[in-house]
């Protein structure tokens, strides 16, 4: 039990320090500072407290915010890793949630191929919150592919929106 | 299931006569179907003459006669002549071998000529069609048909199959559907329609999410991918039963593809975490796993003898189009042009693979020899044409196209030429797939 902790502290301290090191803006680091002190002496007394009320709904909007992929990649952005693991420091910190990860397209390719790279997409964005101590069963991932966008003009902007992982709170 | 009905019961209530002495088919096929669309046979379908000539008689006539020709003409083998040039009255003149002139019709360039007698009766048609050679004054088809009005359309249907079987040797397109997507009701739903359109009828009601649909070879079978419980799972319908059986694995369930003849299917799954391409039974059960790769594998056709697959993968970056030999287990990549290449297809008569490959300005559909070789574009300059499907007898293909705005349903030859819309629904209209032929002759 403690080991995991300190696991899983070690892996959020180290993780942005690497993204610095591979040099990311500075927004990143100090986005990226916040949720690190937050779990280590928060978990224990906030889950068995009225945890659900409260405090998740000012910190919930971290699960509001997508993540977006590069056009006809699966793989996490800096920024994308960085949205998430302030993601995993909310998710660990309300450890009640179970979340729906759905991974979107914009509708460049055809919607078959769509498909299947927004599977991929939730599927990235799964393994990567997994690997920062979220339980994998309180995360299921469902693809949209074209199927779903936020933004029908044709351009660079929209498509950009369209490409996303959207995280929704069950 | 009601149109099956229907068919039966025109089929008993139907009389067709052959006459005269049997004509048996030219020795050699008129059309031959493997070659480029490079002459169009040039064919007169006059007006019917008509047996007592009473306005209404005539109106159902010429309705017969129109739909006779645009049946032939959507084939895209013939130039169906102006009506405006013939010299030939059906009302005086006769429809018979016997009292024809040919002259009349070379002198046009009429090379076939389809005559027709028409007979309304209450609500009971009779109708005689004959198909002539011009240039040798010779009768080719000769058939009499009674039955309801109501079965106008497929004795019609009836007699082009005919003159299609005469000239080609093949049994046509006539009798096969075409199913596709469509979000006029605000979800993506199935349909279906008949080959040109006719009588498009929803066939879904999901009220959610539903795409690819796909045949089986008996057409008794429609497997498609529905959010309906809330993930992208596969279901298997018996349309004349309406019953279903689901594939709902964790991951996406999509890209049903029936193995021909067969009562199994491949299909992409990827609940082992990865998109992979998996034979099924008709019920849902694996039977194998067919690809081995990280990376996306989606889209599997079969070639018609079910020995190999093409489909799409990502497994050297973009997507591009491999084909698996089933037996032997190797892979191949066939489409090495163009950066992203998906939606393979293989042909009924197995040498070509149409396809969709993305361009600068759109998609465009592409049709390409099993080796590989020299790629041939089918559409250009407009937007995006997408989804291609063969007709059962590999002669036409159906796509889908925003080229007018909305994506809609178009047919063209497999060679390219005579780009037409099929049907006006509202909504958009997407990933048609055609069913094999089933007219009974």
């Amino acid at each position: 039990m403690q080991k995991k902790i300190w696991l899983m502290i070690a892996l959020v301290l180290v993780i942005p320090g690497l993204l610095f090191a591979v040099g990311c803006q500075k927004k990143t680091v100090t986005q990226a500072k916040t949720p690190a002190p937050a779990p280590a002496p928060a978990p224990a007394p906030q889950t068995q407290a009225p945890a659900p009320v409260s405090p998740p709904d000012t910190s919930a909007m971290i699960m509001q915010e997508d993540i977006y992929f590069e056009f006809d990649k699966a793989t996490l952005t800096p920024a994308a890793q960085d949205n998430l693991m302030r993601k995993a420091a909310w998710l660990r910190k309300n450890s009640n949630a179970i979340v729906t990860i759905e991974g979107h397209c914009d509708e460049r390719g055809t919607n078959e191929y769509n498909l299947a790279l927004g599977d991929r997409r939730a599927d990235s964005a799964k393994a990567f919150l997994v690997d920062l101590g979220v339980v994998a069963s309180r995360l299921t991932t469902i693809s949209y592919g074209e199927e779903r966008p936020l933004c029908t003009y044709q351009n660079e902007e929209c498509w950009t929106k369209n490409r996303r992982g959207h995280f929704a709170i069950n | 299931m009601r149109r099956g009905i229907k068919l039966y019961i025109f089929i008993i209530g139907v009389m067709i006569i052959t006459f005269g002495p049997a004509i048996g088919r030219a020795e050699y096929d008129v059309i031959d179907i493997t070659k480029p669309f490079l002459r169009k046979i040039p064919l007169a379908v006059p007006l019917f003459k008509t047996a007592g000539g009473s306005a209404e008689e005539k109106r159902s006539s010429e309705t017969a006669a129109d739909f006779l020709s645009d049946t032939l003409d959507f084939t895209g083998y013939f130039k169906t002549l102006d009506r405006g040039a013939f010299l030939f009255d059906p009302e005086r003149n006769g429809v018979t071998l016997a009292n024809l002139n040919f002259q009349n019709w070379t002198v046009v360039g009429a090379e076939l000529l389809v005559t027709g007698y028409y007979e309304l009766n209450n609500d009971n048609i009779s109708i005689e069609l004959r198909l002539f050679d011009t240039f040798k004054a010779r009768r080719v088809l000769g058939k009499k048909y009674s039955g309801k009005v109501s079965n106008q359309r497929a004795i019609i249907l009836r007699f082009c199959s005919d003159v299609i079987h005469y000239l080609t040797g093949g049994k046509g397109i006539f009798g096969s559907k075409i199913a596709f997507v469509s979000n006029g009701t605000g979800n993506k739903e199935i349909y279906i329609c008949a080959f040109d359109g006719y009588d498009s009828r929803r066939l879904t009601v999901n009220n959610t999410i539903t795409l690819f649909p796909a045949w089986s070879t008996d057409s008794k079978w429609l497997a498609f991918t529905s959010y309906k419980a809330g993930n992208p799972d596969l279901y298997i319908r018996n349309l004349a039963k309406g019953r279903e059986s689901k594939i709902s694995k964790q991951g996406i369930n999509i890209t049903p593809a029936w193995a021909p003849g067969k009562f199994e299917l491949a299909a992409t799954l990827s609940f082992s975490g990865d998109q992979e391409i998996y034979l099924l039974t008709g019920s849902g059960k694996i039977i194998k796993r067919i690809t081995k790769s990280r990376g996306i594998d989606v889209t599997p056709t079969w070639s018609p003898d079910g020995k190999k697959i093409a489909f799409v993968s990502n497994r050297a970056g973009s997507a591009q189009i491999y084909i698996k030999d089933l037996d032997s287990a190797k892979v191949r990549r066939l489409t090495y042009e163009g950066r992203k290449n998906t939606q393979p297809t293989w042909s009924p008569r197995g040498d070509k693979i149409a396809y969709t490959s993305e361009m600068e300005g759109g998609h465009n559909i592409f049709v390409i020899g099993l080796d590989g070789q020299d790629p041939v574009q089918l559409t250009y300059d407009s937007r995006d044409n997408e989804a291609p499907a063969w007709s059962p007898d590999g002669s036409l293909i159906v796509f889908s196209s925003n080229r007018q705005g909305p994506f809609r349903i178009y047919v063209m030859t497999a060679y390219g030429t005579d780009q037409r819309r099929l049907l006006v629904l509202a909504g958009e209209q997407t990933n048609p797939k055609w069913s094999m032929n089933h007219l009974n002759n």
